[in-house]
């Protein structure tokens, strides 16, 4: 069978599954739609979380940009992981406590006001859909490849897909889907690493094989070689990155306090049944996780070298097939500027006639090293997956916001639990068809997009959670400034620097890095106004008087894992 | 429960904090990015230390802080007795 006919054949089983476990589990009530009934498992939940976490830019982009920055990558892999471990012990047991539906729920009580509550559902809006645009972009990009047809009909597709699912099933429908989403996404991403690691290193552990001898006899460890081969085109050295220090340290840390503020990711921690289940999920989330972001590191380095291997001054004409349908979606492109016929792959622009779009790589791999048909299928399953895992626990955010945040808490408390489902529904719905316009005018490249929704979420959730957990004075004015000083600067910053909106467009980004405040880089941006954020909230809450007795009772209250009532039985 | 004992819990929560906190830090900030230009120096397998910090350690590293303060919490709920069930 050709790689066409497997991979409808392998997509097509994969969705049946979906919507079966869609099918199976709809929810009935508002709760089991906003959080699963609060009974899932905590395993589960850990698996359900890894899914929803993984993005289309984790499995597609992710390994392809490490495989072009080298060290840089590091980046991702720290800053995307570390944030579990400030969820795990600064948020998650106090939020399930707390025990509401969602994050802007947290903030509106915690802060006893409706303008908090406001601002926090506008962050977590555009949080949300600067997020899953990235997410059907990669939807896109995986159809038109593998079963050949156009962009959109693509996004068109996983669109009726997730509809079907979310806004039938929501929280239940969708957690029960993720842990089979997980499963295929995780073996997709493993099948072609161990082979391609025993190919490369006959090391059967990616992790493993990555730091090992290259298995032609040589003796030279494939980091050696990799250097090598980088420093003769011209690049850093794979090892090193060009990036500095700070601008590492910057990007890391807004990536790690983003995954912990990241609306879709903390909702995922109220479907538990306990404090405890909380605490643990979160270590099985990151345990499933950690098996696709160490992977990542060596499937980086296994394709790159391949990748040169295979293209660095080879005839155009003796290219493999996989080159020429890459050619086509216009995301390897090829000009020959000496005229000689052959590629020359190299770090200086004027020469180099090469370019390899960064989301190619993991999706390509398989082909690159020669693997079978199945295998390639598998990784388009698997992207899929990742994307459409992630697409679903967005739009439940964005359809909890609307319904519950906006219409049950502000303009309409006394709606009926039916209505409110309804709404929440159709919220859904409307949300999918905006994110499926985003998936085919797509904002440019999957994960740059979505690494500036990391900086939202850490510049305006992530200080108002932790300081309204952790500091009794914090008030609803601190709160409530923090956030709004915070996404202003984090927006303006993206606008100016990424987006060049106020000197002259696109263009001019790239001359606009030298001015970069502290050499800080867009994407690390989130950091600086996390901390201004973190600044004005302490400066404004001691200028203004402390929150009432309840709300401080309330804070006592979550501190401590059993149930309020029994609690203060002293 | 009395006010007493509910403050000691809270700080030998936040103790349990600190110190986490700080591998934490140490292992990702510090050996992957900081002091990575020295660590490279030493060899770990085909590794450059501060690479492998970088790229792997850190991670497992990370995996493991959950797994023990769930552990140190859950024998902290049972002796201040504020577990669940």
């Amino acid at each position: 069978m050709d790689v066409k006919m497997w991979t409808y054949l392998i997509v097509g089983l994969t969705f049946a599954l979906y919507i079966g476990i869609a099918i199976w589990s709809r929810a009935g009530s508002t709760k089991e739609f906003y959080v699963a009934g609060g009974g899932v498992s905590p395993l589960a939940n850990g698996m359900a979380t890894a899914a929803d976490w993984m993005s289309a830019a984790s499995f597609i982009s992710m390994a392809g940009i490490i495989s072009f920055a080298g060290y840089d990558g590091a980046v991702y892999l720290m800053g995307w992981t570390g944030g579990y471990v400030l969820l795990a012990l600064l948020l998650a047991p106090y939020l399930r406590k707390f025990g509401k539906f969602t994050v802007p729920d947290f903030i509106g009580d915690r802060y006893y006001s409706n303008t908090a509550r406001t601002v926090a559902v506008i962050c977590a809006l555009i949080v949300s859909f600067t997020y899953v645009a990235g997410q059907m972009r990669g939807v896109g990009l995986v159809f038109s490849r593998f079963l050949e047809i156009s962009i959109e009909s693509g996004v068109v597709v996983g669109m009726v897909i997730v509809f079907f699912y979310s806004v039938l099933g929501g929280m239940k429908g969708i957690t029960y889907t993720q842990v089979a989403q997980y499963c295929v996404l995780i073996f997709a991403y493993m099948v072609p690493a161990i082979f391609i690691s025993l190919a490369l290193t006959g090391n059967a552990f990616p992790q493993i094989g990555f730091g090992s001898t290259l298995n032609d006899g040589s003796g030279v460890y494939l980091l050696d070689k990799l250097d090598g081969l980088n420093q003769e085109l011209g690049f850093a050295a794979y090892t090193d990155g060009t990036k500095s220090m700070i601008d590492v340290f910057a990007i890391t840390f807004a990536l790690m306090v983003g995954t912990a503020g990241l609306p879709h990711v903390i909702v995922r921690f109220f479907t538990v049944p306990k404090v405890k289940d909380a605490r643990q999920s979160a270590g099985y989330a990151l345990l499933f996780i950690a098996i696709l972001y160490t992977t990542a590191p060596a499937v980086a380095a296994f394709a790159r070298t391949n990748m040169i291997n295979t293209v660095s001054n080879k005839e155009y004409a003796t290219m493999p097939e996989w080159f020429k349908k890459w050619e086509t979606t216009k995301l390897i492109k090829f000009e020959d500027k000496n005229a000689d016929g052959k590629i020359q792959y190299l770090k200086d622009k004027e020469t180099n006639e090469l370019t390899v779009d960064n989301d190619i790589m993991v999706l390509a791999n398989p082909e690159i090293a020669g693997l079978p048909n199945w295998v390639i299928a598998l990784v388009a399953a698997g992207g899929l997956a990742a994307a459409l895992s992630t697409a679903a626990g967005l739009l439940l955010v964005i359809s909890t916001s609307i319904s519950h945040d906006l219409i049950k808490k502000q303009l309409n408390p006394n709606i009926s639990e039916k209505n409110e489902l309804m709404w929440a529904r159709v919220a859904a719905g409307l949300a999918i068809v905006i994110a499926g316009y985003f998936g085919i005018n797509p904002p440019g490249f999957v994960a740059a997009v979505v690494a500036l929704a990391f900086g939202l979420a850490a510049a305006s959730f992530f200080p108002a959670i932790i300081l309204g957990i952790f500091s009794k004075r914090m008030n609803m004015q601190g709160a409530v400034a923090g956030m709004i000083v915070g996404i202003t600067l984090m927006i303006f910053y993206m606008l100016k620097f990424k987006f060049g909106l106020f000197d002259g467009g696109k263009d001019a980004v790239a001359g606009l890095a030298k001015s970069w405040w502290f050499g800080i880089s867009p994407e690390g941006f989130g950091t600086v106004a996390m901390l201004a954020n973190f600044a004005v909230a302490w400066a404004v809450s001691f200028m203004t008087p402390p929150p009432p007795a309840h709300v401080q009772q309330i804070v006592e209250d979550i501190r401590i894992p059993r149930g309020a009532g029994e609690a203060h039985a002293h | 429960m009395s006010n007493k004992n509910l403050k000691d819990y809270w700080k030998r929560n936040l103790l349990y904090l600190v110190i986490l906190l700080s591998i934490w830090f140490l292992c990702s900030y510090g050996a992957g990015i900081i002091w990575k230009d020295s660590l490279d120096s030493v060899r770990f397998g085909g590794f450059k230390l501060g690479f492998w910090f970088a790229q792997q350690g850190a991670m497992y590293i990370f995996c493991i802080l959950i797994f023990v303060y769930v552990w140190l919490m859950n024998k902290l709920d049972k002796e201040y007795d504020v577990h669940e069930d």
